[in-house]
């Protein structure tokens, strides 16, 4: 039954591995902590348009996979497909939840340094595929950063693609 | 509509917004996707990722890639505006800034531009053939495309084979000699343009040092704690790996920065044909912060080298005489998209807003110009009313003139033939480096 659970959900693999992401290899045998058969959890999108969109997953996969998954559609979220190679599934969290995922994992150089690319950093700001959905997270709400039109300067750094 | 085609092939998200959408896509070569498979650096796949996206796009039912097509000689943009109710242009910056200095062309001075195309399979840049027999590159330029050239020119040949460089630059640096790789920037640390996942690459390059001077960094560590978070990183890293060197064992391998100086002039060598060295300005740095600026303070400085890559950036081109363009900015005037005084007509990208950013800023920037063609189609500026006869017109204009399209399934042998030959190397893939002979695997 685990198992099934998460051959239905694809997991885009983050180059790094967090605990509780879980991870199938080809055959679909997970690795990484055991998930409850039953444990999930709803999380809130909140998108660039401020609309709020609801979502009840599994936990143990990332918040990229939950936008893959459930087909939300975000424009051009999760380009790099959860590489760590882009900035574009950056979420924006309420400080109390940052805090809290803080104190399982500090975050990774490679995390901070493609965030600092993204548009509306903030400090509460995280990558989504670095994020994995457990029971602390049920009920959080995760916002989109708003549109950016042609004056964003503050974030954005010359550089080749 | 129209759209010339480049890395926002994510314009046909327009097809998916309205179902009475037709987006057709026309492009030079007979590949599609620009700087993601000529631009990307060859041990940087994962940002090749968003081919994938890019692929599903142009897929969809309604739409349509057109590759080799050049429009502004086989087709003029306004020829495609009377067939179109809606032409984008997103056609990049091909060509690059000049260093506008004697000497530029000695042998052994190159483009970043042209290097990287060299060894990314651009079939323009295939006959480069650099000589990389000397012992010191110096690169103009400190963004991310300087790095790219730096670790490529620096990376341990083992790290290289698996990739999908071409296999000429692989033989060419297997063969190199170049052991050390100075980026030299006109003003200072806090306005580099690089990024730290590049920086942070280079230190971990293995059997590669820094190669730094310590006086560059003199009086930056006050001014950190002011940062915004993205720079005061950047820099942080950047000045650790300043203290870290000076206890590195002796790799053979040097990479560096050089900072506060400008090209003046490339220094030919005893045969009066190769470049042998840079003489440099020295600058000082008029206010601070990211809108310092290099004032040149009269004296000058000499660097020995062999080889001279300028990376000062790119430049977008004119195309057609009909479409307004700006040759102070290189730009095509528009706002928010719309192309100045031109009814119809509009730009994405690097051709809009000039050629900086990541994928990720120009893609955002294509959702930009989609929406604004949106409003216009609901708003009826655009005016649907009128019947345009679309790519039929155009394909058969091209015909008429003895010109083909590559369809994106004719593409896609083109694709397989080239991951076929990569196997044989243990590449993901061998890029084919002659148009002709991607149209004849495409029309095969």
């Amino acid at each position: 039954m685990l198992l099934l659970g998460l051959s239905a959900a694809r997991v885009t693999c983050g180059r790094l591995r967090r605990p509780g992401c879980a991870f199938s290899n080809a055959r679909g045998v997970s690795s990484g902590r055991a998930l409850r058969a039953e444990e999930r959890a709803t999380i809130h999108f909140v998108d660039r348009d401020r609309k709020r969109i609801s979502v009840n997953t599994v936990t143990g996969v990332s918040l990229l996979d939950v936008v893959v998954n459930h087909n939300l559609d975000f424009e051009g979220f999760g380009a790099c497909e959860g590489t760590l190679a882009c900035s574009t599934c950056h979420l924006i969290f309420d400080e109390q939840i940052y805090n809290t995922l803080l104190t399982d994992t500090s975050i990774a150089d490679e995390e901070m340094d493609m965030l600092d690319l993204a548009y509306g950093l903030t400090p509460t700001s995280r990558l989504g595929c670095q994020v994995c959905v457990s029971k602390a997270l049920d009920g959080v709400i995760v916002r989109l950063p708003e549109a950016v039109t042609d004056a964003r300067k503050a974030n954005d750094k010359d550089s080749a693609p | 509509m129209a759209v010339k085609q480049t890395v926002s092939e994510s314009k046909c998200y327009l097809a998916q917004a309205r179902d009475d959408v037709v987006v057709d896509v026309y492009e030079r070569l007979p590949v599609p996707f620009g700087l993601v498979r000529f631009g990307v650096a060859p041990d940087h796949p994962e940002v090749k990722n968003v081919i994938n996206t890019f692929t599903q796009t142009a897929q969809h039912e309604r739409c349509f890639f057109h590759g080799n097509v050049n429009v502004g000689t086989d087709v003029s943009v306004e020829e495609l505006r009377k067939a179109y109710h809606a032409v984008v242009l997103s056609y990049g910056a091909e060509a690059n800034r000049s260093m506008g200095v004697s000497g530029e062309d000695l042998a052994g001075v190159f483009s970043a531009r042209d290097f990287v195309g060299w060894y990314n399979g651009l079939p323009s840049n295939k006959e480069l053939q650099p000589d990389l027999d000397c012992e010191t590159v110096v690169i103009l330029g400190q963004g991310n495309v300087a790095l790219d050239v730096a670790r490529i020119l620096l990376s341990p040949l083992q790290m290289l084979k698996a990739t999908d460089i071409t296999q000429h630059a692989l033989d060419a640096l297997a063969a190199s000699r170049v052991r050390r790789v100075l980026m030299v920037g006109r003003r200072g640390p806090l306005q580099i343009a690089c990024t730290i996942k590049e920086v942070r690459e280079m230190i971990n390059l293995p059997d590669t040092r820094a190669d730094m001077l310590p006086a560059d960094f003199e009086g930056i560590s006050e001014t950190l704690k002011d940062l915004p978070r993205p720079r005061k990183r950047l820099t942080e890293l950047i000045m650790k790996t300043v203290e870290m060197q000076s206890g590195e064992h002796e790799a053979e391998r040097r990479w560096g920065f050089r900072f506060l100086r400008s090209p003046m002039k490339v220094l030919p060598g005893a045969d009066a044909k190769r470049a042998a060295g840079i003489r440099l300005a020295v600058n000082k740095l008029e206010s601070s912060g990211e809108d310092a600026k290099a004032v040149p303070t009269g004296e000058t400085e000499d660097l020995e080298c062999g080889m001279i890559i300028s990376s000062i950036g790119y430049k977008s081109l004119p195309l057609d005489p009909c479409v307004p363009f700006d040759p102070r900015n290189a730009i095509v005037p528009n706002k928010m998209g719309r192309v100045q005084d031109t009814a119809g007509l509009y730009c994405s990208g690097w051709v809009k807003r000039g050629p900086t950013g990541v994928i990720a800023t120009t893609m955002n920037d294509s959702f930009d110009t989609a929406r604004m063609l949106l409003k216009d189609l609901d708003s009826g500026i655009l005016d649907l009313s009128v019947k345009k006869p679309g790519g039929s017109e155009i394909t058969a204009l091209l015909r008429e003139r003895g010109g083909r399209t590559v369809s994106f399934s004719e593409y896609e042998k083109i694709n397989l033939e080239e991951v076929r030959r990569g196997i044989a190397l243990g590449k993901p893939r061998e890029k084919l480096l002659d148009v002709r002979e991607m149209l004849a695997v495409a029309w095969s």
